[in-house]
């Protein structure tokens, strides 16, 4: 019902070459709606399919992990499918992508795909051309000596961390983003290529509250934080917002409208309610005047045992045990060992096919602080909307290091 | 070598060691082969690293004619240091569904980044969008036009608009998934063109396909409206691949233990005790399935993808309002259709989403997402917008305080009472 869209079957223009000169010829400043095409949405999907996947759409059988990185789906017709799963920054370069589509050229018919996690994937229809792409991918390293396309991602293992955009291109974040996924993903490297883990750990990475990275679901989240109110900026703040918006936008009412005298003049301006702030930062968010990022108030703080998934228990949001850590460019080294301590005391510890959320509620919370080693603090008790429903109501609890010296 | 200008990034350059693909090193090259713009932006990734602070401005409106997203302004607060990034605005394009790619497309796509931008991308942003990074405005027009003549592509969504609708890989490789996840993401993103370009909505939408229950895009965490796959009838089962997996020649869990030896597989422990409503037993040697009893987490179908299979009468669970914590706190979607059908022209889910943008437009607040409306005017306020039935699948329990709002029609009588009648009865 599609087919008239022009994205319906993109072939034609696709075989002819870029042409730059085109767009002066087509758009006129003087008349912006002459020649513009809109609405017309994403290609069709199916005309990049392998042939492969093509044929066996809806057919697939099952599946398994033949090692590491890599799945063979089998279906129903008695085709397979080879995949190969590599990791990626996914903050890459143009020629980063042309050496993926060479690479999809030769072992691929001319296909790829990536995945949720910013996973690369090639698809091929046999075990000879796979072990070819493998043996391929293993030698592509960038001058520093890592891996262009490292091979893993699959079954019981530390995948790829999804993750904001931090410093690289942010105007809001209380951390990097890159920068400390290349730190983690460095020192968790062996977890990402092995499946020794009692289940998949979902590490993500967002650089502030916002959560473009929706980190709040994750076996472990790594999640920037402001620790200092907002600065008001007087001369600044009518003229670049509107004063009942940035009042507004504080979700604790700690922002009031004023008046102040500047330079003899009288302006309007806001105040903020120091104590009450939780520094949310969506008043910056709202109103550019009101910046909260600071070099010694930003820093990062971990939560765990969140999931997505539905299976054996519900998907569960994850929660902060570690409300503060510093921003230590460039390797980060406080943040990758308290991730790194979380990750392999759960794998000491868990039981085959267990979350670390699942893990961590089996034992009590107050064993996986004390397992972990984790001083427990009050900024972990909810004070927030619905906050009482995360107290403990009955007397059934465990004896623990913090019960120890009653 | 190229003329470009490489700055001193001691901090950043750390960051070309250890095994995982070193993004530095990606754009370093790039910048060293002739764009200017990634070694700016190296450049000021490193005074980030220094000053522990963002040098990126807020905001700046900027955008392609006749639409309201798909474009983000972003400028650099010290262009003169970095003047190749002083303007370094972002498109969004939107990404065909479950990111399969031709060659061919991506070369192109390349091609016309290179022209018109610096170079780098997001692939892709965290809703699914291909984010083309750094360009300046004189360009934005311009790419626009090389994108949607040259590559049939249009912008993603950014503001307060239906977001890229994206879903999982579903039936293209997946044995498990119940729903064409492609399909259905493709049909709402032409439907909802108007929606995704021009912000007429309180905040942003998103829509999100996972094929099955093990919801591979997220789409309960993350998306107002969850479409995932589940099916009505029974788990298939193949008993002679049961049989595999006791003796041994099958992997549990496809293989994804690999790893470490964690013993024989014992399907007592590892399936059947671990389902979470115990509706699975052995008889004889033969596994048993008490399907009714089944709440379909997908485990012992993980476990023994050879062996048990989802069942055939297909079709979606919608759950709506989920969203990150700003601002009244996370939210997880609720459930609101337990079942419906999702085939083309998908009317009857389309008919669902315009009782409950309906609703939205009218009464939410500004930057209020659909979930923060659901909390703020009820659950059953929502049930009677979207014309649903109240079921108990809705809840984990029934509410444990009394404070009914119960309307004057649902009362013998209503309210209107006669006070000198009930004075008559009752002395004040």
């Amino acid at each position: 019902m599609y087919e008239d869209n022009p994205g319906y079957n993109i072939s034609e223009v696709l075989s002819n070459p870029y042409d730059p000169a085109l767009s002066k010829k087509l758009y006129d400043p003087k008349k912006p709606m002459a020649n513009r095409i809109t609405d017309i949405g994403p290609p069709h999907y199916e005309q990049f399919f392998p042939p492969v996947i093509k044929k066996n759409y809806g057919k697939w059988k099952s599946h398994e992990i033949v090692e590491p990185g890599i799945l063979k789906y089998t279906s129903e017709t008695g085709d397979v499918c080879y995949v190969v799963r590599c990791g990626s920054p996914r903050l890459i370069t143009t020629d980063l992508i042309r050496e993926i589509a060479d690479i999809a050229d030769k072992y691929g018919e001319g296909f790829v795909r990536w995945t949720t996690r910013n996973n690369i994937e090639f698809n091929v229809d046999s075990e000879e051309k796979m072990r070819a792409l493998v043996d391929d991918l293993k030698g592509r390293k960038h001058p520093g000596g890592s891996y262009k396309f490292p091979i893993g991602g699959t079954g019981a293992c530390v995948t790829n961390i999804v993750h904001t955009q931090g410093w690289v291109h942010c105007h809001t974040p209380a951390t990097d983003a890159s920068g400390v996924v290349k730190a983690v993903m460095d020192e968790l490297f062996d977890y990402f290529t092995s499946q020794k883990l009692p289940a998949q750990v979902r590490i993500a990475l967002a650089c502030c509250l916002n959560m473009c990275g929706a980190v709040h679901c994750s076996d472990i989240a790594i999640l920037g934080v402001h620790r200092k109110p907002p600065f008001v900026e007087d001369d600044r703040i009518s003229g670049v917002c509107e004063i009942p918006l940035a009042v507004a936008a504080c979700p604790l009412g700690a922002i009031k409208p004023a008046t102040v005298e500047l330079d003899g003049k009288k302006i309007k301006t806001v105040r903020v309610k120091e104590e009450r702030c939780m520094f949310c930062g969506n008043c910056y968010t709202m109103c550019p005047a009101m910046p909260l990022a600071d070099g010694e108030g930003d820093g990062i703080a971990i939560l765990v045992g969140g999931k997505i998934s539905n299976r054996i228990s519900a998907p569960k949001f994850s929660k902060l045990v570690i409300p503060f850590l510093p921003n230590e460019p460039p390797r980060w080294p406080t943040v990758v060992n308290a991730v790194k301590n979380i990750l392999e005391t759960y794998a000491s510890d868990a039981n085959k096919y267990e979350r670390v959320g699942e893990w961590a509620e089996r034992i009590g919370w107050e064993r996986f602080f004390e397992k972990c080693d984790i001083p427990f603090t009050d900024k972990s008790m909810d004070d927030y909307r619905l906050a009482y429903d995360t107290y403990h109501t009955t007397t059934q609890f465990k004896w623990s290091v913090h019960t120890d010296n009653l | 070598m190229a003329d470009v200008k490489k700055h001193d990034t001691p901090m950043v350059d750390d960051l070309k060691s250890g095994p995982w693909p070193s993004f530095v090193d990606d754009i370093e090259q790039k910048g060293l082969a002739g764009k200017q713009a990634c070694l700016d932006l190296l450049g000021q990734l490193e005074l980030s690293f220094k000053h522990k602070e963002t040098h990126w401005k807020h905001g700046g409106i900027v955008g392609v004619f006749g639409y309201g997203g798909g474009v983000i302004g972003r400028y650099s607060d010290v262009p003169d240091k970095f003047p190749s990034i002083a303007h370094f605005h972002t498109m969004r394009v939107n990404q065909p569904a479950s990111k399969f790619y031709s060659s061919a497309f991506l070369r192109k796509l390349c091609d016309i980044w290179d022209y018109r931008g610096s170079g780098m991308t997001n692939f892709h942003g965290s809703t699914g969008d291909m984010v083309l990074l750094g360009t300046t405005t004189d360009q934005l027009e311009p790419t626009f036009y090389d994108l949607t003549y040259q590559m049939s592509c249009d912008l993603g969504g950014s503001g307060s608009n239906l977001r890229t609708p994206s879903c999982c890989v579903g039936k293209a490789r997946c044995e498990w998934s119940c729903l064409d996840t492609q399909q259905i993401c493709y049909d709402l993103t032409q439907e909802y063109q108007d929606e995704l370009h021009r912000p007429a909505f309180p905040y942003k939408f998103k829509f999100k396909v996972s094929g099955c229950p093990n919801d591979c895009v997220a789409a309960i965490a993350r998306s107002c409206c969850s479409i995932i796959g589940t099916w009505k009838d029974d788990i298939r089962i193949d008993q002679e691949a049961v049989k595999a997996y006791v003796g041994g020649e099958l992997k549990p869990n496809a293989g994804a233990h690999s790893g470490r030896d964690w013993g024989a597989f014992d399907l007592q422990k590892e399936v059947i005790d671990l389902c979470p409503t115990g509706c699975m037993y052995m008889y004889g040697d033969e596994l048993k399935i008490n399907n009714r009893e089944c709440t379909r987490c997908m485990h012992c179908i993980n476990v023994m993808p050879e062996a048990l299979r989802p069942g055939t009468d297909t079709g979606a669970t919608i759950l709506c309002g989920a969203k990150a914590p700003i601002l009244e706190g996370a939210q997880m979607s609720t459930l609101a259709i337990p079942f419906i059908r999702m085939e083309p022209p998908f009317d009857e889910f389309k008919d669902f989403v315009d009782k409950i943008w309906d609703w939205w437009m009218e009464e939410g607040k500004n930057r209020e997402r659909f979930g923060e409306l659901i909390q703020r005017e009820s659950i059953q306020e929502f049930l009677r917008r979207a014309e649903l039935k109240p079921i108990p699948q809705m809840v984990k329990e029934p509410r444990s305080n009394p404070y009914v709002f119960w309307s004057a029609e649902e009362v013998p009588g209503g309210w209107e009472r006669d006070i000198k009648e009930f004075r008559a009865r009752h002395a004040a």
